[in-house]
């Protein structure tokens, strides 16, 4: 019986925080998934003494505990700033800054704008869920046309309230040699990683700012079963926001 | 040995802003956070020039709320990190404080007022009263020291960063334009020399050894769950503020030993205008007192009440349209005491003014 409990828990990353598990995200959320490569990450980059994890106000709130390594929640937008000023305190410390598309496009986008632009030492990751979740399902900049949310009850209208924002082709377009960029997808775990990886690795070798998006699913405010959870987030979202590398330090990017 | 800005004692002629910057200097302050806005942007440039002489950082940020929360982010990771706004930047720096206040991260900002509402002047005022003490939302778990004179601006803004480190509230030294951009002869010293030590700037986060292995991880939120949950917090945190108060509470007063016909109140720099009044109103006939509260927030409200006790009235005298009155309203509640109230919002105001007025209305 016990042997059969150990072989039913799933492996768990290293620097997972086991006191806040089962964690606090939906079932079927895209967030968990996200930590789960980041956490593998973190371990096989052997830095969970050197990380500070800053997370936002959104479901990313959710992960204040998430792991065993030093982590601070902060204000809706403000995470880039936070740990901004941590790294620019500490150059030795290895700085994450995980929030929502609400927090990085919306709300913090000047802080990430201006983060890019000045090559902040930083690695910034982005959950992408074509919604604001915590607040349940309006609205938020990587809205698909079309798209049904609680404060576009009929729709996107982009003519009225504007087209999805592309945040790694901003944030590629502005920021300079040493900055890392890409768009991963929870649909596809392990290419995931290899950015999330590579996004710390950028800091750690001090090249520059690194940015991750990942596309990512929102089934509770999304009201999907999850085969349309999936295509939801592997065919639409996928044909929107293309998943690949924008920008990597002295390399051809993977596309 | 790192070599030190200020060494020993010298008398200087300086603007207020410029001191503040050599008062951050000789506090050890490790690294300023800034957005350019007027009368404030003088004490980023004197930093600017002086700091990396001394080791020191400094970041331009895109705007006073990323100003306020890398300011933040630079104390948790364990630096005397400080910024310097006015107006309407510090409505922009009430978030941050509120998560200060909320985290108790301690943290040193410098204000010297400028006009209000809106984009006003950018003169002078002592406008931001209210919101430097009271904003954000949050309950007022601050310190808010108002200066009347260059020594206090060097005296105090040292003073500020033990008094946040100690304590852990933001702490916030009020100037004003005048100040600011006025010149005048202090003494600026090593606060060592002085028998001044400079608390320890700790980090949060970020410290030796792994995470939840060997030794406890650090998770630092301001968010929770239920309502009790929250009132624990707060009611911690006022309990504190409340113990501290007493030890944080500063005043100045002025003839007011003896029974008064009238009592001046006011703070900062129209304090002084205050105190040159009293000779004149002796000249008079008037027997006149001033009480200064050096610490808006705390309030000494015990000694001001004693003042007060002692006089037949008082006015509050003020650069704004009732934000001090309205405190010493709170401090004296409950004393059968008239008051009355010179109100000049965004305006200087001369000693010859108070008498005229205080004579007017006797
Ligand atoms: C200044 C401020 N405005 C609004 C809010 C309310 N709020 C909380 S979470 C949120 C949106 C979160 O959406 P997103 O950033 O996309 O993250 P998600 O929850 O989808 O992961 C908002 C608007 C807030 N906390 N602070
Ligand atoms: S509301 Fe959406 S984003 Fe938030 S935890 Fe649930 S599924 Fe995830």
């Amino acid at each position: 019986m016990a042997k059969e409990t150990i072989a039913l828990t799933p492996a768990m990353p290293k620097c997972w925080n086991p006191d806040s598990k089962p964690h606090k995200f939906c079932p079927g959320c895209g967030h968990g998934l996200t930590l789960k490569m980041l956490g593998q990450a973190i371990d096989e980059l052997g830095i969970q003494d050197k990380v500070i994890f800053g997370c936002d106000i959104g479901c990313s709130l959710l992960s204040w505990d998430f792991f065993n390594v030093d982590s601070v929640q902060t204000h809706h937008g403000r995470t880039t700033p936070v740990i901004t000023g941590i790294k620019r305190a500490r150059p030795e410390l290895i700085g994450i800054a995980y929030m929502g598309d609400g927090g990085g496009y919306a709300i913090g986008a000047q802080h990430l704008v201006n983060a890019a632009t000045r090559n902040e030492k930083i690695t910034a990751i982005l959950i992408n869920n074509t919604n604001y979740g915590m607040t349940g399902g309006q609205m938020a900049p990587t809205t698909l046309p079309g798209q049904i949310t609680e404060t576009t009850p009929f729709g996107r209208d982009p003519e009225d309230s504007g087209y999805p924002t592309m945040g790694p082709e901003m944030v590629a377009a502005i920021a300079r040699e040493g900055a890392y960029v890409a768009r991963g997808s929870m649909a596809n775990l392990r290419q995931l990683k290899r950015f999330l990886k590579k996004a710390l690795e950028n800091q750690m070798e001090g090249n520059g700012f690194s940015f991750v998006e990942v596309l990512s699913s929102c089934p509770t405010n999304w009201r999907t079963n999850a085969e349309a959870t999936w295509r939801f987030v592997e065919k639409d979202m996928a044909e929107h926001f293309p998943v690949g590398e924008f920008k990597v330090p002295g390399k051809k990017e993977e596309k | 040995m790192k070599e030190k800005p200020v060494k020993g004692e010298r008398r200087v002629f300086m603007t207020g802003n410029e001191v503040c910057a050599w008062a951050a200097l000789a506090a050890d302050a490790d690294i300023m956070f800034g957005y350019p806005i007027t009368p404030q942007t003088d004490i980023m440039q004197y930093w600017t020039r002086l700091a990396p002489k001394y080791g020191k950082k400094f970041l331009q940020t895109e705007d006073e709320i990323s100003a306020g929360f890398t300011t933040l982010g630079a104390v948790i990771a364990g630096k005397r990190a400080f910024s310097a706004t006015t107006g309407p930047g510090n409505v922009l720096f009430q978030e941050p404080m509120s998560m200060a206040e909320m985290m108790r991260i301690p943290v040193v900002l410098i204000i010297p007022m400028r006009g209000g509402p809106s984009t006003a002047t950018v003169i002078y005022s002592q406008q931001e009263v209210t919101m430097t003490a009271f904003g954000g939302n949050g309950e007022g778990f601050r310190v808010v020291y108002s200066t009347a004179g260059h020594q206090d601006l060097y005296d105090y803004t040292i003073k500020a960063f033990n008094t946040a480190w100690k304590y852990r509230f933001p702490t916030f030294v009020l100037s004003d334009g005048y100040q600011g951009k006025m010149r005048e002869s202090l003494t600026i010293y090593d606060p060592a020399e002085r028998g001044i030590e400079m608390v320890k700037a700790e980090p949060m986060l970020g410290l030796p050894g792994i995470p939840g292995v060997d030794r406890p991880t650090r998770h630092l939120r301001n968010t929770y769950n239920t309502e009790e949950e929250l009132y624990e917090v707060v009611m911690q945190i006022a309990r504190d503020f409340e113990k501290a108060a007493p030890e944080i509470v500063e005043w100045q007063d002025f003839d007011t030993d003896s029974e008064m016909d009238v009592l001046i109140l006011a703070h900062g720099v129209v304090s002084r205008a205050a105190q040159g009044a009293l000779p004149l109103l002796k000249n008079e006939g008037i027997k006149a007192g001033h009480f200064r509260p050096i610490t808006l927030r705390p309030m000494p409200e015990e000694q001001m009440r004693a003042a007060a006790a002692r006089a037949n009235r008082v006015v509050v005298v003020e650069s704004a349209y009732g934000q001090f009155l309205k405190l010493v309203k709170e401090t004296l509640y409950g004393m059968d005491k008239p008051i009355d109230a010179i109100l000049r919002p965004g305006v200087g105001i001369t000693a010859e003014e108070i008498v005229a007025e205080i004579k007017e209305r006797r």
